[in-house]
This record gives C-alpha cells, sequence and structure tokens, in this order.
C-alpha cells in the first residue's frame, strides 16, 4: 500500500455543520471517502491509502484542484482507494464535500 | 454496330449457368457451392451483405468453399467485414481486393492481412458512402443477400432486419448484376413484399433464419456515475439551450445514460416534449423508458434489434411498420436521415486530438467507419432552417449577415476523460496516423473530422468549440475538458479561466450539476430485466443479457 | 436542487448504508463503531489490499415500525461482502448483545462467505456467529435475514441464514452454500455453467427458493417491500425446539425424496405443479406470488 498526505489551502470553508461524512465503497475503481472536521478553516487535509503505486503526481494534481474548485476548507479527509480511474476521485471529493453540507 | 446490351447479356449467360442448378428460381442448399462456382466469374465485383447488424452467412460459408481455381480474385463490395469467411476468402485468394465501411470484431485481423499483401484495399467508406458508389463506379455483377423469407416466384420479405437490402439489390438489379438471396424459408405468400421478385433471381432456402448481432443493446447494469454525470452534462448543457428534437445518438453507454436518464432528470428539468422527439435511431432498448413515459414521437431505424421485434409492432405510432405490422428498416435512408434532416449527432469515441479529430482506431485495428460519419458531419447541402442548426451557426459566425449564414449541425463526442484500460481519450496524436504510416494509406481513418465537431462533453464540463475564435483557443477548450489526461493537465489555467467566463468551457457547478445526483438511482432502468418490465414484457432480451 | 426519483429504490442497486437509511424508520439508527472509528481489518495490507473503515459491515440499533431492532448489513461490493476477522466480530458482538437485551435481529445478507485472506480468522468468526444465533434465539430473539444484494448469501453466510428465524428474499437474492463459480471447478463446466446466469438464477436465485420453501417471503426488489417483508417477518413464530426442528428435518427429507433427481429449477417447478415453469423467470412480482402461492413447498421456521 502506498499511503499520501496532502496538506493544501483552501478558498472556502465547507459549509454545513454534519460532524462526519462517509461516500463510496471500496471495490475496483472504486474508493470511499471519509470526510472528518478539526482543520483550520484555510486548510483541508487529505489522506490517501493506495494500493496502485506510484500515481503520486496524479493524486497531487486531482487533491489540489479539489481544494481550489470546492468549500473544503476545515475538512479532514481520509481516502481508502481501490485503484480508483482520477476522474472517480474527483467525483467521490466534490460528492463527500456536498454531503458534509447537507443536514443529517 | 457497338453492342449496347453486354451487361444484359453476360447477365443471361449467368442465368442460364445457374438454372442448371436450380429449381426455378430455388437453389437447394446442397448446390449452393456448385451454385456459385457457376455463376460466379474471375475478378467479378461481388456485394456478399453484411453489416453491423446483419448477415448473409449462409451465402458467406458457401462462397469461402468455392474452388479458387474456378473463381478467384473477387472485389468485394460490401458494408461489412464481420464474419471470418469474410476474410477467408481473401487468404484462399478467392477474393483479392476490398471496399467496405465497417469491421468491428474482424478489425485486428484485417489489419493484419492488409499489411502481409494479402488484401488489396480500395477504400474504407462510411454505409451512405459505399452505397453511393454501388450507383457509380462500384456496381455489384453479383449480389448475395440475405431475408427473412421468399414466395415461390421470389418475391422477398426482409423483415425488421430490411437494413442495406434494398439499397444493394437496386443497385445491383437494375445495373445488370444478378441478386442472389438466402432466406430463412419459402412460404406460400410472404408477410410483405420488401423486394419485388423481379429482382431477385435466385433463392437460396437455408432453413434458419440469417444471423443478427445485437450491437444496440447496451445493459444498464454497466452504466457508472462518471457516465450519468455526463449524461447529465450533455442534457442541462447542450439537449436544453439548443432544443434538440430532431438526433441520432451513437451506441456507446454514455449515450445510452442519456437515453435513460430523460424520464428521470430531463423531466425534472421540464424538457419533456422540448427536446429528443424525432430519432434516427435503431431501436435502442435503452429507450423504452422513454418511449413509454411520452417522449418521443418518431423513430426511423437503420436495422433492428434482437428482442425489440414485439415491442416496435405494439407501438406502430413510433416506428415505421408495414401492412404486416413488423418494422420495415434501412440504413441508406435512416443514414440520409441523420445527415439532413437531424439536428444533433452524439457519440462516444476512442481517441480525440488537439484540433477535435477523433478516431476509433488504437493499435493495429482497422474498424472502418459504419455509419458515425455521415451522423457526425456537417450537411453542407442543408438548405431548411430549425432552431438549434440556426443558433449553432450564429455561434461559430456571430457577425455575419443572418440570412445568408449557414446552421451548423450540432456534432458532439462524449466520454469519459479515460476509457477501457485507463487509456486516455485525449491524445497530441491520433493512433490512426501510425496506422495510415505503417499501412501506407492515402488517409488517415479519422471518424469524425474536427472542423465538423462542435462540442466535447466529459466529466470535466462542457466544450463548446462553435465559440472558439482561433486554433489556440480551440485547442486550450479540447484540454480544458480533458481531465487528468496528460493532455488536460498541460492546459493553460489562465486561458481555460477565461474560456470559462465566455462559457466556451461550462463545468458541473457552472451548470447548477450536484455531484450527489451522479447516482445510479437516477437512472430509469438500472438492469436488462427493468427494461423488459418497462416494456410490458414486450421486449424479449437475447439469452446472453438475460439473468432471471 | 434535490433528485426527487419516481422510481422503487432498488435493493440490488443500493449501498449497505443506503439499504439500512431507508429500511428503518426514517432517523432511528445508531452506528456501533462506524466508520470514524477506524476498526480496519489487521490482515489486508499484508496483501497489499485496500481496507475499509467498517470492514464490510454495518451494525448498530434502530426501529423498524416502532419496534427496536439490532440491524447488521454488510457491504457486498467491499471483498464480495466476505467475512474477516473484524467484520465478523462486529455481527457476533451485536448477538451478543441481541441475548442481553432479548432484543429481535435484522441481517441485511450480501456475502461471498469467508474471506480467503483472513481464513482462519473468519471461519472461527462464522462458527461464533452461529453460536451467538443460537444463544440468542434459545432465549426468544427473533433474527430476520434480508437476502436481495449483489453478492448473494453464499459459503459460511449461507449457514448464518439457515440458523434465522425467517428469510426475505427478492428475485435478484442468492442462497446457496457453494457459489457458481464454486460448482463449476469442482465438478466442471458440464455439470454448472457459472456464466449461464439464467442457470444460476434458477438454480440459487429468489423465486427457486422461495418455491421450494428455503425461504419464507418474497418480495419485489424494493427498499420499501424489504422493509414491509422485514416488519412481516419479525411477526412470525421463532421457537426453536426439538419439535419444530424434527419436523424442519421430517420436511428436508420429503424434499429430497421429492425433487432429488431433478437436474433443473425448471424440472423442480414443474413437479410443484407450476403452470409453464419455463415462463416463471419472466413473470412480475405480483404474478409470481399469485401462482407461486398455490404450489410452493411451505418453508418451516426452524430451518
Amino acid at each position: 500500500m502506498e499511503n499520501l498526505r496532502y496538506e493544501l489551502s483552501t478558498t472556502t470553508p465547507a459549509g454545513g455543520t454534519r460532524a462526519v461524512a462517509l461516500v463510496g465503497v471500496v471495490a475496483s475503481g472504486n474508493l470511499e471517502v471519509l470526510l472528518e472536521r478539526g482543520e483550520a478553516p484555510d486548510r483541508c487535509v487529505i489522506d490517501i491509502a493506495t494500493p496502485a503505486h506510484g500515481f503520486a503526481d496524479l493524486w497531487q494534481a486531482v487533491t489540489a484542484d479539489f481544494a481550489a474548485r470546492s468549500a473544503a476548507g476545515g475538512l479532514r479527509i481520509t481516502v481508502n482507494d481501490g485503484g480508483a480511474r482520477p476522474d472517480t476521485v474527483a467525483l467521490r471529493l466534490a460528492q463527500g464535500v456536498r454531503l458534509m453540507e447537507k443536514p443529517e | 454496330m457497338r453492342d449496347w446490351n453486354m451487361k444484359g447479356r453476360d447477365r443471361q449467360a449467368r442465368l442460364e449457368a445457374g438454372r442448371r442448378l436450380a429449381s426455378g428460381k430455388v437453389v437447394a442448399a446442397q448446390d449452393l457451392v456448385a451454385f456459385l462456382e457457376a455463376v460466379l466469374r474471375p475478378g467479378d465485383r461481388v456485394c456478399l451483405e453484411g453489416d453491423n447488424q446483419k448477415q448473409a452467412d449462409v451465402l458467406a460459408k458457401a462462397l469461402a468453399k468455392v474452388d479458387p481455381a474456378k473463381v478467384h480474385d473477387l472485389h468485394m463490395v460490401q458494408s461489412g467485414v464481420v464474419l471470418p469467411e469474410h476474410l477467408d476468402i481473401f487468404e484462399t485468394g478467392i477474393a483479392r481486393r476490398l471496399d467496405f465501411s465497417y469491421s468491428g470484431p474482424q478489425s485486428a485481423r484485417i489489419a493484419r492481412m492488409m499489411f502481409g499483401g494479402r488484401i488489396e484495399l480500395g477504400a474504407v467508406h462510411t454505409y451512405l458512402e459505399l452505397f453511393a458508389r454501388y450507383f457509380i463506379d462500384l456496381t455489384p455483377q453479383v449480389a448475395l443477400i440475405a431475408a427473412v423469407s421468399a414466395d415461390r416466384a421470389g418475391n422477398l420479405y426482409t423483415g425488421p432486419n430490411t437494413e442495406d437490402t434494398p439499397t444493394v439489390v437496386e443497385a445491383t438489379s437494375f445495373g445488370k448484376g444478378l441478386v442472389i438471396a438466402q432466406v430463412g424459408e419459402i412460404v406460400d405468400q410472404v408477410p410483405r413484399v420488401d423486394i419485388p421478385a423481379d429482382q431477385v433471381h435466385f433463392v437460396v432456402n437455408a432453413q434458419r433464419p440469417f444471423y443478427v448481432e445485437p450491437l444496440f443493446t447496451r445493459d444498464p447494469a454497466a452504466i457508472t456515475e462518471t457516465q450519468i454525470l455526463t449524461a447529465m452534462l450533455a442534457i442541462k448543457g447542450l439537449y436544453a439551450p439548443y432544443g434538440v428534437r430532431r438526433l441520432n445518438h451513437g451506441i456507446g453507454f454514455n449515450t445510452a445514460a442519456i437515453e435513460l436518464l430523460l424520464p428521470t432528470y430531463g423531466e425534472r428539468l421540464g424538457l419533456k416534449g422540448k427536446v429528443c422527439t424525432h430519432w434516427a435511431l435503431n431501436p435502442h432498448p435503452t429507450l423504452i423508458p422513454a418511449i413509454e413515459s411520452g417522449w418521443v414521437e418518431q423513430i426511423h431505424c437503420f436495422g433492428s434489434e434482437v428482442g425489440m421485434e414485439d415491442y416496435m409492432r405494439a407501438r406502430p405510432d413510433i416506428f415505421f411498420t408495414g401492412p404486416d405490422g413488423s418494422l420495415r428498416s434501412n440504413r441508406a435512408f435512416c443514414q440520409t436521415a441523420g445527415l439532413y434532416a437531424c439536428d444533433m449527432f452524439i457519440g462516444s469515441t476512442l481517441q480525440i486530438d488537439l484540433a477535435g479529430n477523433s478516431s476509433t482506431i488504437t493499435g493495429s485495428r482497422v474498424a472502418g467507419f459504419g455509419g458515425a460519419p455521415n451522423m457526425g458531419s456537417d450537411a453542407r447541402g442543408r438548405r431548411h432552417p430549425s432552431a438549434p442548426w440556426l443558433r449553432a451557426g450564429q455561434e461559430a459566425d456571430p457577425t455575419g449577415a443572418p440570412a445568408l449564414r449557414r446552421g451548423r449541425k450540432l456534432v458532439i463526442q462524449i466520454g469519459e476523460t479515460f476509457g477501457d484500460g485507463n487509456a486516455p481519450m485525449f491524445v497530441e496524436r491520433l493512433s490512426a496516423l501510425d496506422l495510415a504510416d505503417k499501412l501506407d494509406l492515402d488517409l488517415a481513418p479519422v471518424m469524425v473530422y474536427g472542423d465538423d465537431v462542435t462540442h466535447i462533453v466529459t466529466e470535466e464540463g462542457v466544450a463548446n468549440l462553435l465559440l472558439c475564435r482561433d486554433k489556440d483557443e480551440r485547442e486550450q477548450a479540447i484540454r480544458g475538458v480533458a481531465g487528468y489526461t496528460e493532455v488536460g493537465r498541460a492546459r493553460d489555467r489562465k486561458m481555460v479561466e477565461r474560456l470559462r467566463e465566455r462559457k466556451v468551457i461550462q463545468r458541473p457547478e457552472d451548470l447548477g450539476i450536484d455531484p450527489l445526483d451522479a447516482d445510479r438511482s437516477l437512472l430509469v432502468a438500472r438492469s436488462i430485466k427493468d427494461l423488459m418490465i418497462a416494456s410490458g414484457g414486450l421486449y424479449r432480451p437475447p439469452s446472453r443479457f438475460r439473468n432471471w | 436542487m434535490t433528485s426527487p426519483t419516481p422510481l422503487p429504490r432498488s435493493w440490488y442497486e443500493e449501498s449497505a448504508r443506503g439499504r439500512l437509511a431507508h429500511l428503518l424508520d426514517a432517523g432511528s439508527f445508531t452506528e456501533f463503531l462506524g466508520p470514524e472509528r477506524r476498526e480496519l481489518s489487521p490482515h489486508l495490507a499484508l496483501f497489499n489490499l485496500p481496507r475499509q473503515f467498517d470492514d464490510g459491515i454495518i451494525v448498530g440499533a434502530g426501529a423498524l415500525a416502532g419496534k427496536p431492532v439490532l440491524v447488521a448489513a454488510q457491504e457486498g461490493r467491499f471483498m464480495g461482502g466476505a467475512i474477516g476477522e473484524v467484520h465478523g466480530a462486529k455481527l457476533t458482538g451485536l448477538l451478543h448483545a441481541a441475548r442481553q437485551l432479548k432484543r429481535d435481529v435484522v441481517i441485511l445478507f450480501d456475502t461471498g462467505g469467508v474471506r480467503l485472506q483472513e481464513a482462519n480468522a473468519g471461519e472461527l468468526a462464522i462458527s461464533e456467529i452461529i453460536r451467538a444465533t443460537l444463544d440468542a434465539r434459545a432465549e426468544g430473539v427473533r433474527m430476520v435475514g434480508l437476502l436481495g444484494g449483489r453478492a448473494g448469501c453464499y459459503g459460511g453466510g449461507s449457514l448464518i441464514a439457515g440458523c434465522c428465524s425467517a428469510l426475505v428474499i427478492s428475485e435478484q437474492g442468492r442462497l446457496s452454500v457453494s457459489g457458481p463459480e464454486v460448482i463449476e471447478t469442482n465438478k466442471g463446466v458440464e455439470e454448472f455453467d457459472s456464466r449461464d446466469r439464467a442457470l444460476v438464477w434458477r438454480t440459487m436465485g429468489g423465486k427457486h427458493r422461495y418455491l421450494i420453501g428455503g425461504v419464507d417471503l418474497f418480495v419485489g426488489d424494493d427498499v420499501a417491500a424489504f422493509r414491509a417483508g422485514a416488519v412481516a417477518a419479525l411477526e412470525r413464530p421463532a421457537l426453536l425446539d426439538p419439535a419444530a426442528l424434527a419436523s424442519e428435518q421430517g420436511r428436508l427429507e420429503r424434499r429430497l425424496a421429492r425433487f432429488g433427481d431433478a437436474t433443473d429449477g425448471t424440472e423442480v417447478w414443474a413437479r410443484l405443479g407450476l403452470p409453464h415453469p419455463a415462463a416463471l423467470p419472466d413473470l412480475d412480482t405480483s404474478a409470481f406470488l399469485t401462482l407461486a402461492n398455490t404450489q410452493r413447498e411451505s418453508a418451516d421456521a426452524a430451518r
């Protein structure tokens, strides 16, 4: 397994009040994303565990875009990856942020 | 004195040779090989009917068994190179030259044989283009066709899968060629006359139906959330603003997802009756729920689809059906309809380059074109206006004089940035160019040329190429929806943001699309069984698609 | 914008979390050892395999039609719902709680059986779960199994299901000790072609299991239908005594005598006296139930 960590500056703090959200499942080409609060409102920390080695540059690109485009400030995000494509990763991250905004 | 009827006399000689092995027009199946040896001559131009769906399979098998010492160097002019026998005849020397348009399952072997010199290639065509040449410089001397049934006089019933048959017969029979049909049975009276007996010279009773490939069946169970997101982008970002009512869909999962979102997402957007009412389309099972919920007014079909026969028979307002009640498809007419009377083509592709050229060639495969380039091109001969066509023309040329400004057909390429096996859809250089080099082709096999493409839709967004004012803008618009492919990551971020401000690029958030909606629960049917239930049990999927 | 879909919510399609959310009374669910607790498999990393925060099973408490229940839901997409050490321990713990609280249990099965990478721990877990099940049932606890997920219910999972007081299945549900691939591998493709999906369904699918009395209730592939089924199943008798076991043994002996030499599901259905057995798979839920309820073998609460 490869473990990656990205500590990113964000532009917009996360919305909603939900403490935790989980989207996706760990399956081939899929991933689960656990979102929790607890970081400073201008940063977002993303931890990734992936069985696919050597894709750090792609994770870097996807997470950087996510932090720039989404309301992710203050979030601590943990990813269990099942070998998902970058488009699936981006979709799950976007879904997670939306879910945090929704009432429980 | 010049003999003005050499072709007619040639056919007469073949007729006489054939009659010696026939009883009236009927050739017995066991005499078929000897019969073909009697009527075919070396170097003949032969159309062996077959496309991406129906196949004259019994005639193909028999042709592969003729003695190459008697019949050789044939010039095959046919839509589809699909069955193994279609290429076996080049291995044995029965055939030498080939003009075709589609070779799906044989795409790797045909490339090897072209490279090895076993096949002398004329050209790879679109369907409509090859049909056109049947009437100009590739008129068959012999056509080997397929029908459901014949009567004793030779009237043919081609049934729902009529497809290419009328076109092939028209060119061959009136061009003084010989028409030989395989039929599933010989009956006292055919259900309807698709081909009149006087255009048919011989009939072979194959005693079983011709082969049909269920090429247009997409199992909703395989549709992904990314495809659903991409489909939402297409519906909200293109179908809605342009108000596209007349259209053609390709066969991929992306367009299947669109079909399955019309009754849910489309309904929510209030688009029913405003888009997707008139189609040039094969009977896609995934369109059943939209038809059932009243979205669709009319569909004309290139061919049929296995299992859809009874459903179409029960929906005569929607489909073109004959006096017998069954579908009448016609590939040439439907291709023409798709080219001239549709305002949109949307289909998937495997590779798009920085100029927007797209190709389905990857590796050493010559897959041919089929009909997609006919749908996926702007009809320069079109003269009738429609709102989507005029709007697209105005976007492309905002300062032109309205009364002199051509409209534009919406030609949309849709897909995920990474396809099967994580292959990127966006590339710096099409694999088709390497193939053209390797096989020494004059033209690289480009499916849709960049100057015909108006929009590209991926999960990252919609790129409107009509609004691009120069080559650089176009390239950055394409890079701007290319996701995390190498091409996408090499974008000029500032320029892409400017294009986004001008709505040349629109992202899901720009269109108010919630990523949480990208869920399979948004599909109106999630399985083949759901489609069967939606049809009221009238759709009978082939066994390979059943899991109940 | 929300997404009010007019469609039934497919049980087969939903995730384990999605099924639970709509099975139970709204807002009633409390998860034990939720994903934020990160009770991960200690074994999978050794195989360079990704782990899931809940190890593929959600356990907790909730209410069904106002009645308090304990629930467990397997996620069939994570490693085929396979039972590993943590997964098994969560279910065992839930069943111990059920016995102590005398509270009924609903299990949403979706599993291929024991997780190969944790085979010893997984096999032990199955034993512990069955022991805990029988202990709880001896105290009168009802245990209802819901079968309609992507992975089916196979191997050790099917043994646990067999110990439930009532089972609810949909057409998509599959219940069998050996899965299609296992049968093919051991007996050859001539015996069982695991890629023939229609054969798989008429051998171990929901309709067949309902017809031969292997399950108690048959419902459509719809979360609301499973909810109604679970509520009804919780009303059924759950007595586990020697008389119930003897009657179950007698029933199984009769089934073997009646159908033991049948070579296909359709042959079994014909012997049950069902008209047009080959057309049974095509019938929708209500047409199937109308027909099946006149001719099916009855199930027995002991199982």
